[in-house]
Order: C-alpha cells, then structure tokens, then sequence
C-alpha cells in the first residue's frame, strides 16, 4: 500500500517538471496573442499618423502680388461677375516670370507648374471680399503643386529632386533660402470640398456630407429604435409573432452591410425614386442598419431598470403607459443613448452599403442640404485612396485621421455617459 | 425643400393643437362635471388627430409620387421610344428629368412637349400634395376639438394610438428582412431566368462582361461564381487562422490568467480594433501590408501579386480577432467555477483544467462565435475591395489575386447600371447567395450560443 502510494507520488513528481513548463508555455501563447492584438492596433495606428500627419501641413510660397488694375481691366467700382472673371493667373504667371529669370518656352512652363493651378482662386477669392485690393500690393501665400510640397515635405531631406528637374529645384531653393518657401497649417485641408488636384483637395464636403447623413440617421434611427425596443420589451404578447420578430432583428445585426445597400439600390432608388448620392439615402440605408443595435442595446437598458420602480407606479395608479414613460425610459435613457451613441459610430465608419447606393459620386461642391449630392468621409477615403498620387495617399491618411479623432470623440461621449448617468440597482 | 417647410408647419401645428386641445379641456370642467382625463391626455388627443393623418398622407405621396409621374410621362413619350420599351423609356425619362431640372442638357425638341408636361405635373403635384395636407390637418384638427367631452376616455385613446405607434416601429426591423430578401430575390429571380441557376453555382469562369454590340466577339459574359466562392472561402479561411488561434488565446489569458487591473486596460484597448471603419483595413492592407509580403516574397524568391489574398486575409483576421475573443471571453465567463475547483481538487494544474475542463465545456459557445466571426468575414467588403483583386481566378495559392463574392458585387453596381442588365442582375444573385449563407450561419450560431447558455444558467 505504502509502496503503491510512493510509486504514484514519485510518478507525479517526475511529471511535475513537465507540467509546470507545459503550463509556463500555455501562459506564454496568451501573453503573445494579447500581445500581438496590441502591436497591431499600435502599428496600424503608427503607421496612419505617421504618413497622415503631413496632410495636415501645406507648402506656400509668400508672394508679394500686385493687383494691377490696368492688367485686370477692374477697378473696385466692377461688378461682381467681372470680378470674378478676372485674368489672375496670368497676374500670377507675371509675378513668377519677374521673381525667377526664365527664357524658353519651356522654362516658362516648368516655372508655371510649380504653383497650384488653383492658385489663382487665392487672388479672386481675396479680390472678392475686398475690392478696394485692387491697385494695391497684396501680399499671399500661394498654394504650391503637389510634387512641390510632396519634395518639399519629403525629398528635401534626404538630398532628392521628387519630381522636378534640376531647373526647378535651382529656383524652389533659391526661394527657401530666401525663406518665402515655407510650410504652414493646411487649411485647404478643412475648407475645401474634393479635387482632382492633391494640393486642393479637402475633407470640407466630405465631413459635412457624413454630419447631414448622421443627422438622417439619428432622427429616423433613435425614436424608432426606441420606440421598437419598448414595445418589445414591455408590450409584446409572449406569442410566435414576437419570437420571429425577435429572432429577426438578431440577425439582421449580423447581416453583412452590403446587403443593406442591395436593398436601398432595389427599394429606395429604383421603387420610391429617392435621388442617389444623397444624405438622404445614405440616411436611409444606415438607418436600417444601426436600428437592430439600438434596439438590442436599448432593451437592455429596459431590462436593467429594476421592477420595484414600475411596481410602484402601478400602485399610485399609473397606468401601463405612463408607467413606461414617465418612469422606466428616463432611467433607461443613459443606456439607449449610449447604444445609440455606438450605432451611430458603427454608421459613421460604414463604407460599402455607400457605394451601392451612389454617394461614390466625385463631388466638388459641399452640400448643404439632405439633398444635395455628396459623399461621405470613408468613402473619401476609399475614393482617394485609389488615386495613383503619391500626396493623395497622405491625404487619405489625413482623412483617416479626421475620422479617427470623431469616432473617438463619440466613443469617449459614450463610455463618459455611461459612467456619469448610468446606475447601478 | 417645400418639403421640410411642410414638416415644421405640421410640428408647429401639433403644439397649437395640443395647447388648445389641453385649454379646451379645462374650459369643459364645470361644477359636477369631472373630465376623465388629465387635459394634457386631451391636448395629446387633439395633436395626434391633427399631425398622423397628414403625416401618412405625405408618407404614401412620396411613396407614390415617382412612380405615378413615370407613368404619366411615359405615355407621352414620342411613339418609336414608346415602342422600344423598358429601358429607352427609362433614358429618356431621366433625360426629361435633367432637362426640367434645368441641367445643362442638349435639348431635344422631341423630348419638349414632355419637359413641359413635367414642369406642368411638378408644379400640379407640388400645390395639390400641399393643399390636401394643410386641408387633412386642419380638417383634423377641428374633427380632434369637435370630440371633446368630459366624458371622453382621451387617456385610453392616446395610449391605444401609441401602442399601435410603437408596434409599427418594431414591424420595421420586420420590414427590412422582407425588403433585403424580396429585392434580392425578384432581381436574382429574374437574373435565374437568363442564365441556370446549375451554371452561375457550378460554372468555372466568370467574366461578367456582356456584349455592348450585337457583332462584338468573345464577350458573351459568363457567369460562373465558382472562383468567386472560392476566392471567398480563402480570404476567409486566412483569417480564421489569425482569428481563431489569437482571438481564443487572448480570451483565455484575459479571463483565466489576467489580473484584473491588466484585464481592464487590455480587454477595451483590443475593442478598440473592433470599431477601426473597415475602409481604415483596407488601406492599410494594401498600401502597408501588401508591399511588405510582396518585398519579402521577392527576397525569398517567391512570386507574391501586389493584390494577393493573404494581405487581404491577414489584416481581415486582425479585424476579426477582438470579435472572437470578446465572445469567447462571454463563453468562458459563463463555465461554472464549480468545474474549475473540481479540476483543480484533482490535481490539475491552471492550463490542464483550462484545455481539459473548461474549452470543452464551452466548446458549444465557442464554435457559434467562430460561426458568427466567419459569417462576418465572409461579409466584409472594404478590406477586399481594397487589398484583393479582381481577377477571378480559380487557384489555391494565397499569394495569387483572388476576387470574391462581395468584390464582385459592389464592381458591378458601382458606376452608371442599367437595370436589367444581366451584370447588374448578377450582383443581386450573389447578394441573394452572401445573404443565405450568413443569415443560416448566424441562424445556427445563435441557436447554438442559446442553447449553450441555457445548459448552464
């Protein structure tokens, strides 16, 4: 017996070594995933802001412009459309042509190309909030080419030309030392809508694009949702009808976005006649997208609202309803925002249901209405990111950037609500 | 925007009505005579009857309203258009339409009698919808204060139309399953009516290009979605094998092992990969991660295309990892200490309970959840859109370009689509499949996840 019980005990013993590594090894494979999943969040999001943060710089040059008004044929008594037609390009080509010393045909021409060519809606636009510019000296920042600011950003430091010639580059030098080639805050960035131009192309259109369809979405999606998940949870017979309607909305928040975009192309586009590429029916689309997630969340919310609350009611004589919603909703208010607040962040980084439905479109102009044509951030960045230009690709990283910073922005709202108004029973 | 003009006079209608509503209320309480109600039930009374009615009216009219137009303009359309019918008619109805809408069009001085007909039709549609909802609220609204009396049980009433309100919301959830799968299933109805349903599941090649011209050659367009289902599977297959292993791993480490206070910094910080728009992925895939397999690949003198399926697959299984584990962690959770102490009363050490106790006891819970993690990457669209390719080819490799089902189906809808073209139609018989596998899948897993739950609690 003894013997037996020593043969067992030196057997486990022997083994123990083995186990405890087997063990050591098995903590290890959790520490390397953990690990892992970290090193790729760290590593996406490096490698976004380091390309993206140049986005968010632009290379000017400082010209000091006259604003001959002989040349122009204006003067500040001209009307606005006159204004508007104004020859300042070829104010800006003059200038060029006096700051650097050119003599062929096709000096000229690489000389021209270092500017924008929006540049010259720098000029109208300063010409047209304030006329009596003209005849005076103004003094600018104009915008410069992409291959400028991609050499001036980039290339520069490394002792390479990008993708200008040796003459340019004399002259781009020549105009640093003089300290009137500079790097400044892109506010082209954040004001303009998108361009087939790198160095004019913003995020303006785009944001306000995603802010008029996030805006259809919250208005449709939360008294809906709302209103769905209190029927569900507090008014539905316990019957079959209830069972399918509940098995339905459980997935359909598993239902591959997509699909609802195959729906707004068939239904809403071609049935209805909503008119594509619009905040509308983008609204549309990711209303019935985020609804099941505002449901699901919002019937929690009601669930945790504990019943002494509504039985106390009931016994001050408060009828089904009032029960509901001058007591239960209240409280559960924090929680259905917070799920709201969740689903509206899942509509906000949504891509594909978008591009069925048109708001692929190249949209120029920033839309100020539900429906004006538009698109929406991440389909700019899908948009863009197939743009073969090298500045296009920071722009793209730049846009993420943007997006980025609103999905936490509303992801801190809804952690910080759910600390602050939620209560535990 | 005469439209939302509309919407606010209806809204502030609701707040006259309720107002007055509310006032008239109070002015019916004489001595002896008790309302039923609060006044506020009656206020609410009055505003219901006054804004539901219009409301649904505007509803059915913007249903309506475009259809009922085409109609109408479709029978004025030159003879020979008339003739052609379907999608010549569609043509030169949004012709019409640009041209009433004063786009810069060349004129057709065929199309004009129809252009004014619009015009004429717009202007008559926009002032009668007007009218007949201005007349339908305030029709209401005096049809709301008429019925005041002390006697009416107004509370009852307004609590019967909200139920029946709230019941409607939930009945969309209901809805859009019905719309997703009629629209999906009329077009991929119609697209089965072109080419055999045995050729587009068992057919080989695709190449959904249809002859523009009746004499073009070798573009008759085939519609084999064989390697598209293929190309699927092997995206998919990709990151399961990054998902699953890492995904379960982290679940186990954070909820067995972790402390608590690692627990709390790691278990949000890997959610946060979950709410990272896939368009963010897809970037990355293929501006990031692509150049570096195809680098590597040519360091060891491997052949990797710059659209290959593993790029794809790999940042598609980082996407996935915090799904799975999130679920498993839910699983895991939910396996009774009692098993634990039990193995650990044995003599087990911590990863022995783990393998033998406690994943096969959540073995059920875990296979639903990778269900649910295939279903959603089977679905996923951006990160392939972006990163894999186009080509539809058949092969095993992983470092070939692959196409798959969702790439396919926003290429062919995205851009000008005539309706019922056999490309465009073909989009819907994919989405039709895509929306059958993923709804049975997440059928099953749910079911699974249920049953798994209900064993333990």
């Amino acid at each position: 017996m003894t013997d037996q019980l020593t043969t067992t005990r030196s057997k486990v013993e022997q083994g123990m070594a083995r186990r405890r590594r087997a063990e050591g090894r098995f903590r290890l494979y959790g520490v390397l995933s953990v690990g892992f999943g970290l090193l790729c969040l760290v590593v996406l999001f490096g490698n976004i802001l380091s390309q993206g943060s140049s986005a968010f710089r632009q290379t000017v040059l400082q010209a000091e412009i006259l604003l001959d008004q002989e040349y122009l044929g204006l003067n500040n008594q001209s009307p606005v459309n006159e204004l508007r037609n104004g020859n300042y390009e070829g104010l800006i080509k003059q200038y060029l042509r006096n700051t650097a010393e050119v003599s062929s045909r096709s000096e000229r021409r690489a000389l021209y190309g270092l500017v924008s060519v929006g540049a010259h809606w720098q000029l109208q636009d300063a010409v047209l909030a304030n006329p009596d510019l003209l005849g005076s000296t103004l003094s600018i920042e104009l915008i410069m080419d992409d291959n400028v600011d991609q050499w001036f950003k980039h290339e520069r430091d490394e002792g390479g030309a990008g993708r200008l010639n040796e003459l340019q580059l004399g002259w781009l030098e020549q105009w640093v030392a003089e300290g009137r080639l500079k790097s400044r805050f892109s506010t082209t960035f954040f004001t303009n809508g998108d361009s087939r131009e790198p160095e004019l192309a913003g995020v303006h259109g785009a944001i306000m694009g995603t802010l008029l369809t996030l805006m259809v979405t919250f208005l449709l999606s939360f008294p809906i949702g709302v209103a769905a998940a209190i029927y569900l949870e507090e008014f539905a017979p316990k019957n079959r009808i209830t069972e399918i309607v509940e098995i339905n909305i459980n997935n359909l928040a598993a239902v591959p976005s997509i699909t609802f975009g195959l729906l707004g192309l068939a239904i809403f586009i071609n049935i209805f006649g909503v008119s594509r590429s619009t905040p509308l029916i983008g609204g549309l689309v990711l209303t019935l997208m985020t609804l099941p997630t505002i449901i699901i969340s919002g019937r929690a919310a009601i669930k945790s609202v504990p019943p002494s609350i509504r039985e106390a009611a009931f016994g001050l004589g408060a009828s089904k309803m009032q029960v509901v919603f001058h007591h239960v909703l209240p409280l559960a208010m924090p929680g259905m925002l917070t799920g709201t607040i969740i689903g509206m962040a899942q509509a906000l980084g949504e891509t594909a249901p978008l591009l069925m439905i048109g708001m692929i479109a190249f949209v120029v102009d920033v839309p100020g209405f539900i429906t004006d044509p538009s698109t929406v951030l991440p389909v700019q960045i899908f948009l863009w990111s197939d743009s073969p230009e090298q500045a296009f690709t920071e722009r793209t990283s730049g846009a993420i950037i943007v997006l980025l910073t609103f999905l936490i922005m509303m992801n801190t709202v809804a952690v910080w609500l759910r600390r602050r108004l939620e209560r535990r029973w | 925007m005469t439209f939302s003009i509309l919407l606010l006079v209806i809204a502030v209608l609701f707040v006259i009505a309720y107002v007055s509503g509310a006032r008239r209320a109070r002015s019916l309480v004489t001595p002896g005579v008790t309302l039923n109600s609060l006044p506020g039930h009656y206020g609410s009374l009055v505003a219901l009857w006054t804004c539901l009615p219009p409301l649904l009216l505007m509803l059915c009219w913007g249903v309506l309203e475009t259809p009922v137009i085409d109609r109408l303009l479709a029978a004025q359309l030159p003879a020979e258009v008339q003739a052609e019918g379907g999608n010549r008619i569609s043509l030169a109805l949004s012709k019409v339409r640009n041209l009433a809408g004063g786009a810069n069009v060349q004129a057709d001085p065929e199309l004009a009698p129809v252009v004014l007909h619009l015009k004429d039709l717009q202007s008559r549609n926009s002032m009668l919808s007007t009218t007949l909802v201005l007349a339908l609220a305030l029709a209401g609204f005096g049809f709301g204060l008429r019925r005041l009396a002390p006697a009416l049980r107004a509370r009852n009433e307004v609590e019967s139309i909200v139920k029946v309100l709230l019941f409607c919301s939930s009945g969309v959830a209901v809805l859009t399953t019905v719309g997703i799968l009629s629209s999906v299933l009329y077009e991929a109805w119609m697209f089965f009516g072109r080419v055999p349903v045995f050729d587009f599941l068992f057919g080989t090649t695709w190449s959904p290009q249809v002859a523009l011209r009746a004499d073009q050659s070798g573009s008759s367009g085939s519609f084999g979605a064989v390697p598209l289902f293929a190309g699927t599977l092997m995206i998919s297959m990709i990151a399961m094998f990054i998902a699953v292993p890492i995904g379960l791993m982290s679940a186990i480490y954070l909820s067995e092992y972790a402390t608590p206070r690692v627990r709390s910094y790691a278990k949000p910080a890997l959610e946060v990969l979950a709410g990272i728009p896939t368009v963010v992925y897809g970037f990355f895939a293929a501006l990031t991660v692509a150049p570096i397999l195809k680098s590597l690949g040519a360091d060891i003198g491997l052949e990797v295309s710059s659209e290959s399926a593993l790029a794809a697959g790999l940042v598609m299984g980082v996407m996935i990892i915090p799904f799975v584990s999130s679920l498993s962690d839910d699983v895991i959770n939910a396996v009774p200490q009692a098993l634990r102490d039990g193995s650990y009363g044995l003599g087990a050490t911590q990863s022995e309970t783990i393998r033998q106790v406690v994943i096969p006891a959540a073995l059920p819970g875990i296979v639903g959840a990778v269900m649910l993690a295939v279903s959603r990457a089977i679905g996923e669209t951006m990160i392939v859109a972006m990163a894999a390719g186009l080509a539809a080819n058949l092969t095993a490799n992983p470092l070939d370009s692959v196409t798959t089902v969702t790439v396919q189906i926003v290429t062919l809808l995205v851009g000008d689509q005539e309706f019922d073209s056999s490309k465009t139609l073909a989009a819907f018989a994919l989405g039709l499949v895509l929306f059958l596998v993923t709804l049975i899948l997440n059928y099953v897993a749910l079911k699974v996840v249920q049953k798994y739950r209900e064993q333990y609690d």
